[in-house]
């Protein structure tokens, strides 16, 4: 069992408050990731989870038992570290079966644990060397055996991946996956990255400021963003934003601004009523836009004129300029495309995101 | 063809007297010279006429014969030598100990977060800072038999109905200048062991204490191995340092009472310098060497060692 429950759970540092009321529950065998910029909070949460920190208010429960005064070894927890944290005088095997060897295990069973589980992981010829003698993914791979030896109930990770060059870590992603998959425990991941967030995690915790923003599945937060920075932080290129005055003319919603005038579909209207007159913010996301051919010309479209083509071989990025605005287009890798060329944007009308101007709040 | 090409690729060729530097053993040598100018003048030259002195029965104003191990033979048999020997041994081992266990419960205190932590840490330093010879003769006044401050206090707090002759008695001496010198060197330890401390990352800590590993265990399984390396040459420097200590025994206790203190530096400059034979001094001098020798070829060792792994 792996279950996690916190409730109301604060973190001051004297005056800071880095951590404000998170409640969350997560399930046992479940990956939750929590995402943000740097000092948003994720990794204080996890210490006070692993007890490296000490709660400031709220509790935290593991399988409905309040944690918040026991120690750390006392939580059945195991953590990964940015660093991996290896201790650098301890062989493999010595770093593997330290854990097991503080909590007493018979010589042959932690034997039996420690190659098991370098078995899992592909490092059974390492045991004998020393952290040094490793490279980056190597350690990488000690570092979640220590972890996973102890058969704890939660795993913890901070930031695991991101010392490891670009193709490493997509590698080990995969791996981290498949490895879950396998031992079914509760994981706790922390990164800054949100391509790990969204193909790791079970269900997605974005933070900002030590608030959390939004709890969801990964498709959730990129379909629903329940605010503006969900939506700018989850998906790459990253949405659009443009500040647009909501008017009213014949019967339908019109958004305009200095560089487009489009026609609200009805379902966006529906939701806009109460805002004829003020100004919000609309999103789109770059795959959401298209260059308009003869067949979109129901759909919302504005001009704009290209500044960079950025070709990826998969598809093309256009960085366009929009009245004063910027916006990014992801676009087929056959339209053919040059900077400066002035064209006509379609957007896709179901797939347009509305925003309070000044909370930020999903209408 | 190849010399015109060269020329062309290098214009300015360096100028002739400035060539031999560009050879890197010439270079390496020549820096080297200033450093090898001094060392052997302030260093190896006085151990070498030391050496000479020691085989020949020179006094004040008198040059003196060669004598073979003359004077090795008779200072072995002088029972004050000995003294001094036992005397330095124990001086050495036992402030060794206790300076190290202080540096190190002092170096973990100052190595956690606290208020004014920085103002600590520069405080600690001061026996280390201030003039040995002016903080032993503050120390000499509060161990002194009659205006002590130690006996006022304890006798002030009922420990003690009459006064302790700190210095006048062989054994106290002996324990006196032993905490005097601990005092002193405790600051060394604690800075060198500090500075030790702070390249262990707290995350290692940390990781152990989620391995289920209790303070005590981290210390030991974690922190102390790898503070290891750092110990052994903060203790082999100190060893070296306090083996052949003069500034504290000399103005505390002058090697008395009756001789029972003196080290192998304060006799030797008793018998050579204040008694004026200068062979047998130079000799009580080189006595020291074989020891310092083993200590230093200890540390060197150690030090490749680490240096490998």
């Amino acid at each position: 069992m792996g279950q996690v429950v916190l409730r109301e759970v604060n973190k001051f540092y004297d005056s800071v408050h880095a951590v404000k009321d998170v409640n969350l529950q997560i399930r046992d065998k479940e990956f939750v990731v929590f995402v943000g910029p740097s000092g948003c909070g994720k990794t204080t949460t996890l210490r006070m989870i692993a007890g490296l920190e000490p709660i400031s208010s709220g509790d935290i429960s593991i399988d409905g038992n309040v944690i918040n005064e026991l120690a750390p070894m006392d939580r059945d927890i195991a953590m990964v570290f940015q660093n991996y944290a290896l201790y650098p005088h301890m062989s493999v095997y010595d770093n593997m079966a330290f854990g097991l060897k503080m909590r007493k295990f018979g010589r042959p069973e932690i034997e039996k644990r420690v190659r098991e589980t370098a078995d899992v992981l592909g490092i059974s010829e390492l045991l004998v060397r020393k952290p040094r003698q490793l490279s980056g993914g190597q350690r990488q791979r000690v570092a979640l055996g220590r972890a996973i030896v102890r058969h704890p109930r939660v795993f913890l990770f901070d930031e695991p991946l991101s010392n490891l060059d670009a193709k490493l870590r997509v590698q080990m992603r995969v791996e981290l996956k498949k490895l879950h998959l396998r031992l079914g425990t509760t994981a706790i991941y922390v990164t800054h990255d949100q391509v790990e967030a969204m193909t790791l995690g079970d269900r997605v915790i974005v933070m900002k400021d030590g608030v959390v923003q939004q709890v969801g599945e990964p498709l959730e937060l990129y379909n629903q963003p329940a605010n503006k920075f969900v939506a700018g932080f989850i998906g790459s290129p990253a949405m659009n934003f443009a500040a647009v005055t909501v008017t009213e003319a014949n019967g339908s919603l019109i958004a305009e601004n200095s560089g487009m005038r489009i026609k609200l579909p009805d379902e966006t209207a529906q939701r806009l009523r109460g805002y004829i007159g003020h100004e919000v913010t609309l999103g789109v996301r770059p795959e959401d836009l298209t260059v308009a051919g003869a067949a979109d010309l129901d759909r919302p479209c504005f001009d704009a004129v290209i500044e960079v083509v950025e070709q990826l071989g998969s598809e093309i990025l256009l960085d366009m300029k929009v009245g004063e605005g910027v916006m990014v287009a992801c676009v087929e890798p056959t339209a053919r495309v040059k900077v400066r060329d002035k064209l006509r944007v379609a957007m896709r009308p179901s797939r347009l995101h509305v925003f309070d101007a000044r909370t930020e709040a999903a209408i | 063809m190849a010399i015109a090409e060269t020329q062309v690729y290098m214009p300015q060729a360096p100028q002739p007297r400035f060539r031999l530097l560009e050879d890197e053993r010439w270079l390496a040598f020549m820096l080297l010279v200033p450093t090898m100018a001094l060392l052997g003048t302030f260093i190896a030259y006085p151990f070498l006429r030391g050496i000479l002195l020691s085989v020949t029965d020179a006094r004040v104003g008198v040059p003196g014969d060669f004598v073979g191990l003359a004077n090795f033979y008779k200072i072995f048999n002088d029972g004050i030598f000995r003294t001094s020997v036992y005397n330095t041994f124990l001086y050495t081992g036992v402030t060794t100990v206790f300076k190290l266990a202080l540096g190190l419960w002092l170096a973990m205190l100052l190595n956690r977060n606290f208020r004014g932590k920085a103002f600590t840490r520069a405080f600690i330093l001061l026996p280390f800072i201030i003039p040995t010879v002016l903080s032993t003769f503050a120390w000499k006044w509060m161990f002194d038999p009659t205006f002590s401050v130690l006996n006022w206090l304890l006798y002030h707090l009922g420990l003690i109905t009459g006064r302790i002759n700190w210095l006048g008695d062989p054994e106290l001496a002996m324990i006196s200048i032993i905490i005097v010198n601990i005092w002193r060197g405790v600051p060394f330890f604690a800075i060198s062991l500090l500075a030790g401390l702070q390249t262990i990352s707290p995350e290692l800590s940390e990781a152990a204490a989620i391995d289920g590993a209790r303070p005590w265990q981290r210390f030991w399984y974690v922190t102390w191995p790898l503070l290891l390396p750092v110990t052994m040459v903060v203790v082999l420097f100190s060893v070296i340092q306090t083996f052949a200590d003069f500034q504290i025994v000399y103005v505390m206790t002058g090697g008395g009472p009756a001789n029972a203190t003196h080290l192998f530096a304060t006799y030797a400059y008793q018998i050579g310098i204040g008694t004026g034979l200068l062979s047998e001094g130079a000799a009580i001098s080189l006595a020291m060497f074989p020891v310092l020798f083993l200590v230093v070829i200890i540390q060197l060792l150690y030090i490749r060692r680490v240096e490998v792994r």
